[in-house]
């Protein structure tokens, strides 16, 4: 089809021409960047917790007044829950991965006298922590039993520099491992923390998500051979199989409640309801992105369908005359599509700039990656496909105008 | 004249109701989106303390060893307990409060309730005053209380509707933990958002239903809540040992004027300078003091969602006047054959662009009230969400105003233009060719 006429009609037109360009064009650019934005909201949440998601259970409890029998207590406690059926595993934690409230971080150095750390890290401890959560040992070995130092030990003993109560051994997680050493074994390896306490690598586990602050590295965790109680903080975690998680944890409160009344319940959930919990500000945000793009799009597509009728309205005679002069309905129909496509066109190529340029902005203040260039042809067909779904209406009309019009009315 | 115009504007909207029901809904969409995050950033960017906030000060100084040092670094956003106490007693400032947070089990004396878990503060009695911190009943402690680290609480109102129905329950005796405290006042009505004097828990809607004396929080051996800033061997016990090199709680002080906030701060570098003399601070003097809403802004307690979101709006906002600015266009100069008409009869170029913006302004009026409209069910729907600070976007006085102004403000910018061009039609020329 001939554009020379197109372009002519839409050179008479040219401040409505304009907007229209204009409003496809920050449509296109806002479109792209919320899209984006969206995807990067999905990649998130799809970050791998290096647990068994659906096979873990979470008990916390608060305890009234001291507990000096505290260790003693744990002991039964996780002796009681692995008596219950379908339990295959009990584990006492200081923090989960993706719980969103870190307890504990450290600073990673690999010389002494060091005086920047080499990497931050979240650090886990625990009983049986490594088998109940169902991380998987790369190389190397878990704790002996003997190696496992009480937490009310520990920290005394890290106050008074006190090496002999303090543990000796370390595992980490692949992503520290290939962090530290890139090229190299780490079984065996020393690291350092705080003033200068040394730990010896003994294994190397399959990579374990940090309980918040993403950012500082995903997976960059660490576990201690340090036995904690839910008097410190510790939380109950239980391995079953995904069916029994209901039935298991009525089963455990119910038996936990029987051994020690006098002890509030603050946490009972599954690992999938506390993944669920930390990522839903994420969720909440791309809901809304999502209602934005459908808002804009439709304002966007009422504007055009609301230009295209009044130009219809207006040039009523010229295609009644094109009409009588042998064009044909398709061609009438045509010429309001490809008018569109051509409008659209340009401001796509406006909103393509424009949609760069507001990411470097974002990039600049949000900490958000460089637009990959995939999102362009995204914006682009979505606004062709609104222009032309849009515009197919009034052309319609146009089409239905009878030659005879241009014989009427003058 | 005016009435004529609105009453013209109000014919020539009805002739045309889809175009003008299409712009009302473009105007209404965009307002409505905007006041929608504009109102939660009002909210969530608002002075905890009107009157109070530049009085306030949070003072900074840098305790840690040369571990991962940094040149011109922040120094931690939180004291330590010796320069807690320390800066504490030199009681330089006009009132200061040293405080932090924590988590105590209640055990109500009626069997009806179950014992519950309640956040707490831990606080020096200078916080009343210095906060200005409304009672309902009874009254706060003093420093001898402090002091004495006497058994003594103070719930806020809410706390006290739970358990005791609301009455003046000062003088009766509250388990704690297992130990008789006595509640010497209740709160009135005290929700400070932004949480600004601890944004280690929540930053908004953190509201504790407990105060009592720092000094008693410690003897009783009380939970802390919020976490701990270490270095060398801090370690990270839920609550650290006094000499832990660990930051873990909050200090603030009043300084009634610039000039005394100037000597507070040389006061803070003479301290720090004193404490390296004596060893304990390794580095060299680094010290900051932030009133309260430069230290809302250093802490970036806004949250970026809401930041982004509210870009978001505006963008929107902008498609959506663009497109009215083309609609108006269109509808304008589809009306050139009436306008002729009207200048030839006499009518100025003037009279006509004022009837123009009278229309447009209709439309914006209109725009606005369905603007305000999906504000408030943007709002309810803002509500619904899990974040902290969901519960606070409600619509005052001032956002609604704000709404309409925005509305009919932003609908005479659209219309200023397609007015100006519509006017511009030779009168001859239109009447000649009908």
């Amino acid at each position: 089809m001939d554009i020379r006429p197109i372009l002519s009609t839409l050179h008479r037109h040219k401040i409505t021409s304009l907007l229209l360009i204009l409003q496809i064009a920050l449509t296109c650019a806002i479109v792209c960047n919320a899209v984006f934005l969206i995807h990067q909201r999905l990649q998130r949440m799809d970050i791998p917790s290096g647990v068994a998601d659906h096979e873990l259970l979470q008990i916390k409890f608060a305890y009234i007044g001291d507990r000096p029998d505290a260790y003693a207590q744990a002991q039964t406690d996780l002796a009681t829950l692995r008596q219950i059926a379908g339990v295959q595993a009990v584990a006492l934690v200081n923090q989960l991965p993706l719980s969103g409230y870190s307890m504990s971080n450290s600073g990673i150095k690999l010389h002494p006298q060091q005086q920047q750390t080499s990497l931050e890290v979240a650090s886990y401890y625990g009983q049986n922590l490594l088998a109940t959560l169902g991380l998987r040992l790369i190389s190397g070995r878990d704790f002996q039993p003997d190696e496992l130092v009480d937490l009310k030990t520990a920290l005394p003993a890290l106050h008074s520099d006190d090496m002999k109560n303090l543990p000796h051994t370390v595992i980490i997680d692949q992503a520290v491992a290939t962090r530290l050493w890139p090229d190299q074994n780490a079984l065996g390896k020393m690291i350092y923390f705080g003033n200068d306490i040394p730990m010896q690598v003994v294994g190397v586990s399959s990579p374990l998500a940090r309980p918040d602050s993403l950012q500082m590295g995903a997976q960059n965790s660490i576990v201690f051979p340090i036995r904690l109680t839910a008097t410190e903080g510790g939380s109950y975690v239980i391995r079953t199989t995904s069916g029994d998680r209901e039935q298991v944890l009525k089963s455990a409160l119910a038996a936990l409640n029987r051994l020690d009344p006098n002890r509030i319940v603050l946490e009972q959930r599954t690992y999938d309801e506390l993944r669920h919990d930390y990522f839903q500000d994420d969720r909440a945000m791309a809901g809304m992105l999502v209602g934005v793009i459908a808002a804009l799009l439709i304002v966007t597509a009422l504007g055009i369908a609301g230009l295209a009728s009044f130009w219809v309205g207006q040039r009523r005679r010229t295609i009644g005359v094109r009409r009588a002069l042998g064009a044909t309905r398709g061609n009438i129909l045509h010429y309001f599509q490809t008018e569109n496509f051509l409008l659209a066109t340009i401001g796509i190529a406006f909103g393509m700039v424009l949609a760069y340029g507001i990411n470097l902005l974002l990039m600049l203040h949000y900490e958000l990656p460089r637009l990959p260039a995939i999102y362009f042809p995204v914006g682009a067909i979505a606004l062709w496909l609104i222009g032309q779904l849009a515009v197919l209406g009034p052309a319609l009309r146009a089409a239905a105008v009878p030659p005879v019009v241009a014989t009427r009315s003058v | 004249m005016f009435g004529y115009y609105v009453d013209l504007a109000l014919r020539s909207l009805r002739r045309n109701k889809v175009l003008t029901a299409l712009m009302v809904l473009a105007i209404a969409l965009g307002i409505g989106a905007s006041m929608t995050t504009l109102t939660v950033l009002h909210v969530l960017s608002g002075d905890p303390l009107p009157g109070r906030s530049s009085a306030l000060y949070a003072p900074q100084v840098d305790p840690r060893d040369m571990g991962n040092y940094q040149p011109h670094g922040e120094p931690p956003d939180r004291v330590t307990w010796i320069d807690g106490m320390n800066l504490l007693q030199a009681k330089r400032a006009n009132r200061q409060a040293l405080m932090t947070g924590g988590s105590v089990a209640i055990q109500p004396a009626q069997s009806a309730l179950n014992p519950f878990y309640e956040s707490a503060r831990y606080i020096t009695a200078d916080f009343f005053p210095m906060f200005g911190v409304p009672f309902q009943y009874g009254h706060a402690w003093g420093v001898p209380e402090d002091a004495a680290s006497a058994a003594v609480v103070v719930i806020s109102s809410k706390l006290n509707d739970k358990l005791f129905g609301g009455r003046d329950s000062s003088g009766r005796m509250l388990r704690v933990e297992g130990h008789a405290l006595r509640i010497i006042g209740v709160l009135g009505d005290w929700r400070p958002n932004p949480h600004f004097y601890d944004l280690n828990l929540k930053s908004y809607g953190a509201d504790e239903g407990i105060y009592l004396p720092l000094s008693t929080s410690q003897d009783l051996h009380l939970a802390h809540l919020g976490g701990a800033d270490c270095w060398g061997n801090g370690g990270d016990g839920a609550t650290p040992s006094h000499t832990a090199p660990c930051v873990w709680l909050q200090f603030w002080v009043q300084l009634n004027t610039p000039a005394q906030a100037d000597a507070y701060r040389q006061f803070l570098i003479h301290y720090s300078q004193e404490q390296q003399s004596l060893g304990r601070f390794p580095r060299s003097p680094n010290v900051r003091l932030r009133n309260l809403m430069q230290w809302l802004d250093y802490e970036q307690v806004v949250p970026g969602d809401v930041q982004l979101q509210n870009w978001l709006a505006l963008g929107f906002l902008l498609v959506c006047l663009v497109n009215t600015v083309g609609l108006m266009l269109a509808k304008f100069l589809r009306r050139s054959v009436e306008l002729g008409v009207r200048r030839a009869l006499g009518a100025s170029r003037r009279a006509l662009f004022m009837q123009l913006l009278v229309e447009s302004a209709v439309i914006g009026l209109a725009g606005g009230l369905g603007g305000l409209l999906l504000a408030y069910l943007g709002l309810w729907l803002v509500r619904q969400q899990p974040a902290n600070y969901a519960p606070l976007a409600h619509l005052d006085g001032a956002m609604l105003m704000m709404t309409l102004v925005l509305a009919v403000v932003a609908s005479l910018l659209a219309g200023a233009l397609p007015a100006w061009r519509a006017c511009q039609i030779t009168p001859a020329r239109q009447l000649r060719s009908h």
